[in-house]
C-alpha cells in the first residue's frame, strides 16, 4: 500500500496553485453561487487547456488519470475557483456525447465545451418527479423531422443563463418500464416555445423553473439512441464521482478559515482555540475531514482501477454534505454574535461567508439524490438487502 | 498512490481467516473469557507454527521478516475472529519495543523466543492514575550496584498473569519535563517481589494489577539509555494504538457481515427486515463507518509502517475508530433485536470489545486532544 502521490502529481498540484493565484489574485475569497459563475474564468481556463483534463485525447482533452483529476479538483476547490460556468457541460456532458453521441453532436459541443465557451443547464427534475424521477413527465413527441415538446422542469441551476439545455423527456409514454420510455434531448435554450421563470433560494441562488410549450425542435437534438435517456442518466453519473471525490478540498478551506479566526479571536479574555468547548468541536471536525479526504482517494483509486463504485460514490455524498452541514453551524458557532453578519455588514468576519454557508448547507444533502435515496443505494446496490 | 493490498497479504489474510475460523471458533472465545488463564496454549503453538509470533521479526531472529503492515492486516483478522490470549501484548507490546530500542544481546536473548512461542510478553504502563501520559509514570526504580529495584502499582496491563517477562516504564529522576527521567526494563515475573492480580474487566481481555515490591532487576535488562525511555514508550503507544486499530477495524467487518445476514434472513409482518428502509439505512450508516475505518486504518498505518510522522494520523485514526466500532455494534445489536442481547450470540462479543478497544491506548477525548495539538490549538 502506499498513499504517497508522485512527483508528477505533486508538481501539477502546484502549477494548479499558481495559476490560480495568478488569475485570481491573493486575495480571492470566493463567493456564493452566482459569483461562482464566471463565462471569463472559463475561458481561461479552457485556453489553459485546463476544461476536459480527464477526457480522451483524441476528443482534444487532457486524458488526465483519474488521481490528476482529483488533484486537480482538490486545488479548484481550496482555492475557490469560479468553475461554475462549465462544469456541467465538463463533467456530465462532455463525457456522455463522447460515449455515445453522434459524429454531429461531438464536433459541434466538444470543442466549445473545452474552450469554455459554453453553458450548459440541466434540466430533470420535474415538479412530480423528483427522487422518483424516472416518472417525468415532460414529453416529447416526434412530428416528421422534428419533436414537440411539452411540460415542465423545474429547481434547473443557472437556466437563465445557458446557452443549451441538457433534458431528460419522456419519448415512449407506453414502454413496459417507465425507465425504458426516457430519452436525453440537447435543446437551444432560445427555442421558442421555451420560458424559465426564476425561483429564489435562502442561499441567495436563483434556481429556475423552465416551461417548455410545443417548443419544436429537430429530431437531431436527440443524444444517442431514442428511449436510452435512462441509462445515459446512471451512465453519466459515474463521471461526477472523482469530482466527488475531491469535494472535502473545499470544506478544508472553510475549516481553515475558522481555525484561523479561532487563533487570533479573544472571547471572555481568552483566545477562542484555547476554549476547550470550542476546541473539542474544530478537533471533532478536523476528524471528520481527515476520513471523508480519505474517503475521497479511496473513490478515485477505484476508478482508476476501471471500478464503478456506486456504493463508495453514495457513501462519499451522505458524508460530505452531512459534513458540510455540520461545518456551516461550527463556523456560526466559534463566531458567535458575529456569525449571524451577513455579506457587506460593517464588522462581518470573512465578509459573511460562514452566514452564507450555514444558509447554503443544506442544498448538498437534498440535491443530487437526496441522502435517504443514496442511502437506499448503499444498501441495496451496496450491501445486497433485499427491495 | 496504490490502495491495493499486495498479493501476499491477501494470501496471509485467507489464510488466517481460514486458520482462525476453524481453530479459533467461538465456543472457544467464550471458554477462555471464563477462565483465568484466559489463552490456549495448543492455538499459542499453533500460531507460533504459522510464524505468526515473529511475523515482523527479522529472520535472523527466527522471524518471518515481514512487515508492519502485513501485522496490521494479521491483527484485523483476529479482531474479525476474535482471537483471545497475548498475541497483541507479546507482538505488539513486547517484540516491536525490543526491536527498536534492544541492545544486540537483548534481542537475541528474547526475540527468538518470542517468535518460538516460548515467551509471553506484556508492556506495563498506566498506573492508578490511568493515563497513557509522561507524568503518568511514577513507579520508581532506583539504582542499587548492578541493579535496579523497583517499586510500584501498575494497573490495566494486559495478559501480565501469564507473561513471561513484562516491559516496565518507571521514573528514574524527576525533572520538570515528564518525559525527562523515564527508563525501560525487561523484568522477568518470576521475580519474588511481583504480584500480580486479574481484574475483571468488560472486554474479559485479563487486564492486570500488577505490584512491584523491591522488585530487583539487572542494569543488563534496561530496555533502551536511562532516563531516556520515554520515546520508546511514545513509540510504542503510536503502533498499539494503530495495532489496536486493526483489530477494531476487524471487528466492524464481524459485526456489519453478522447484521448483513440476519437481517436478509430474519422475516417480519411477510418480509425479511432488510427490506425495510429504515434497516436499510441503519445498515448504510454501519457500512459508512466500515469504510471510513478501514481506510483510516490504512492511511495511519502506511505511514506508521514507513516510519513518517504519523501522531495526528494515528490520532485521527484512533479517535474516528473508537467511534466507529462503538456505533457499528450498537447498531448491530439493535437490527438483531433481543436476540443480540442474549449472551448465545456471538454480537455481544464485539459490543464488549469496541468499548474495551475504545480505552486501550487512548480513548477518544484523548486523541482529539493530540489532533488538537496538530492543529496548533
Amino acid at each position: 500500500m502506499d498513499f504517497q502521490f508522485t512527483a508528477q502529481q505533486e508538481t501539477f498540484r502546484q502549477e494548479v496553485r499558481e495559476f490560480l493565484r495568478k488569475e485570481l489574485g491573493p486575495d480571492w475569497k470566493g463567493g456564493k453561487t452566482q459569483e461562482m459563475f464566471s463565462p471569463e474564468f472559463s475561458r481561461k481556463l479552457g485556453k489553459k487547456g485546463w476544461i476536459g483534463i480527464g477526457w480522451p485525447k483524441e476528443y482534444g482533452g487532457g486524458g488526465r488519470p483519474h488521481m490528476d483529476q482529483l488533484i486537480f479538483g482538490e486545488e479548484m476547490l481550496y482555492g475557490r475557483a469560479p468553475a461554475a460556468a462549465h462544469i456541467l457541460a465538463q463533467n456530465m456532458v462532455g463525457p456522455t456525447l463522447i460515449n455515445v453521441g453522434s459524429e454531429e453532436h461531438k464536433k459541434k459541443f466538444l470543442p466549445m465545451i473545452l474552450s469554455g465557451e459554453v453553458v450548459f443547464c440541466l434540466a430533470y427534475t420535474e415538479p412530480q418527479a423528483g427522487s422518483d424521477l424516472a416518472s417525468l413527465q415532460t414529453s416529447a413527441v416526434a412530428d416528421g423531422d422534428y419533436f414537440r415538446i411539452n411540460g415542465q422542469k423545474t429547481f434547473i441551476s443557472f437556466a437563465g443563463e445557458a446557452h443549451y439545455g441538457w433534458i431528460g423527456v419522456r419519448t415512449d409514454p407506453n414502454a413496459p418500464k417507465k425507465h425504458r420510455g426516457i430519452s436525453i434531448f440537447i435543446v437551444d435554450m432560445k427555442t421558442p416555445g421555451i420560458t424559465t421563470r426564476e425561483l429564489h433560494t435562502m442561499f441567495d441562488h436563483t434556481l429556475y423553473e423552465v416551461f417548455f410549450d410545443d417548443a419544436k425542435v429537430h429530431k437531431s437534438c436527440v443524444v444517442g439512441q431514442l428511449n436510452q435517456g435512462w441509462y445515459y442518466i446512471t451512465q453519466a453519473l459515474d463521471h461526477e464521482r472523482v469530482f466527488m471525490a475531491a469535494t472535502i478540498a473545499g470544506y478544508q478551506r472553510i475549516f481553515d478559515e475558522i481555525v484561523e479566526y479561532a487563533k487570533v479571536t479573544k472571547r471572555n479574555g481568552i483566545l477562542l482555540s484555547k476554549d476547550p468547548i470550542i476546541q473539542q468541536k474544530l478537533t471533532e471536525m478536523a476528524i471528520e475531514l481527515h476520513v471523508g479526504r480519505l474517503l475521497g482517494y479511496r473513490l478515485a483509486w477505484l476508478l482508476e482501477q476501471g471500478i464503478v463504485p456506486f456504493a463508495e460514490a453514495s457513501i462519499s455524498k451522505v458524508f460530505t454534505s452531512e459534513l458540510e452541514k455540520r461545518l456551516g453551524n461550527l463556523g456560526m458557532q466559534v463566531l458567535g454574535l458575529y456569525g449571524q453578519l451577513q455579506q457587506g455588514a460593517r464588522h462581518a468576519p470573512y465578509n459573511g461567508y460562514l452566514e452564507w454557508e450555514y444558509r447554503f448547507s443544506p442544498m448538498q444533502a437534498v440535491g443530487g439524490g437526496a441522502n435517504e435515496i443514496q442511502r437506499i443505494i448503499i444498501a441495496i446496490a451496496g450491501l445486497g438487502l433485499p427491495r | 498512490m496504490n490502495l491495493d493490498l499486495t498479493e501476499e497479504q491477501e494470501m496471509l489474510r485467507t489464510s488466517a481467516r481460514d486458520f482462525l475460523t476453524k481453530e479459533c471458533p467461538k465456543t472457544l472465545v467464550r471458554k477462555l473469557e471464563e477462565e483465568e488463564k484466559g489463552y490456549s496454549p495448543e492455538l499459542w503453538s499453533k500460531m507460533a507454527e504459522l510464524g505468526w509470533l515473529g511475523l515482523v521479526l527479522p529472520e535472523e531472529y527466527n522471524g518471518m521478516g515481514m512487515g508492519f503492515m502485513d501485522l496490521i492486516i494479521l491483527l484485523q483478522e483476529m479482531g474479525r475472529n476474535i482471537v483471545p490470549g497475548p498475541f497483541f501484548s507479546t507482538v505488539v507490546l513486547g517484540s516491536l519495543p525490543i526491536l527498536s530500542a534492544g541492545t544486540e544481546e537483548q534481542k537475541k536473548e528474547f526475540l527468538p523466543k518470542i517468535a518460538s512461542g516460548k515467551m509471553i510478553f506484556t508492556i506495563a504502563i498506566t498506573e492508578p492514575s490511568a493515563r497513557y501520559d509522561a507524568a503518568g509514570i511514577e513507579a520508581k526504580a532506583t539504582a542499587q550496584g548492578d541493579s535496579f529495584v523497583i517499586n510500584g502499582t501498575k494497573l490495566f496491563v494486559e495478559n501480565a498473569h501469564i507473561a513471561d517477562y513484562l516491559i516496565c516504564a518507571t521514573r528514574t529522576k524527576k525533572s520538570k519535563k515528564p518525559e525527562d527521567g523515564i527508563t525501560l526494563f525487561l523484568v522477568d515475573t518470576k521475580n519474588p517481589g511481583i504480584k500480580c492480580e486479574v481484574m475483571p474487566t468488560i472486554g474479559a481481555d485479563k487486564l492486570c494489577e500488577v505490584v512491584f515490591e523491591d522488585v530487583e532487576v539487572p542494569k543488563k535488562n534496561m530496555l533502551g539509555q536511562l532516563h531516556k525511555g520515554w520515546p520508546i514508550v511514545a513509540r510504542a503507544m503510536e503502533q498499539a494504538a494503530i495495532a489496536k486499530c486493526a483489530e477494531m477495524v476487524g471487528g466492524c467487518e464481524a459485526s456489519m457481515d453478522m447484521t448483513l445476514a440476519y437481517v436478509k434472513e430474519r422475516v417480519q409482518y411477510g418480509r425479511p427486515i432488510g427490506s425495510f428502509q429504515v434497516i436499510q439505512h441503519y445498515c448504510a450508516n454501519m457500512w459508512s463507518n466500515v469504510e471510513t475505518s478501514r481506510n483510516i486504518l490504512y492511511m495511519a498505518a502506511w505511514k506508521v509502517a514507513e516510519g513518517l510522522p504519523a501522531a495526528k494520523d494515528v490520532a485521527v485514526a484512533k479517535g474516528w475508530i473508537n467511534e466507529a466500532y462503538k456505533f457499528v455494534t450498537e447498531r448491530a445489536m439493535q437490527c438483531h433485536g433481543a436476540i443480540g442481547t442474549t449472551r448465545d450470540h456471538d454480537i455481544g462479543l464485539y459490543y464488549r470489545r469496541a468499548k474495551a478497544g475504545e480505552l486501550a491506548f487512548g480513548d477518544t477525548d484523548f486523541q482529539k486532544e493530540l489532533v488538537a495539538q496538530s492543529l496548533g490549538l
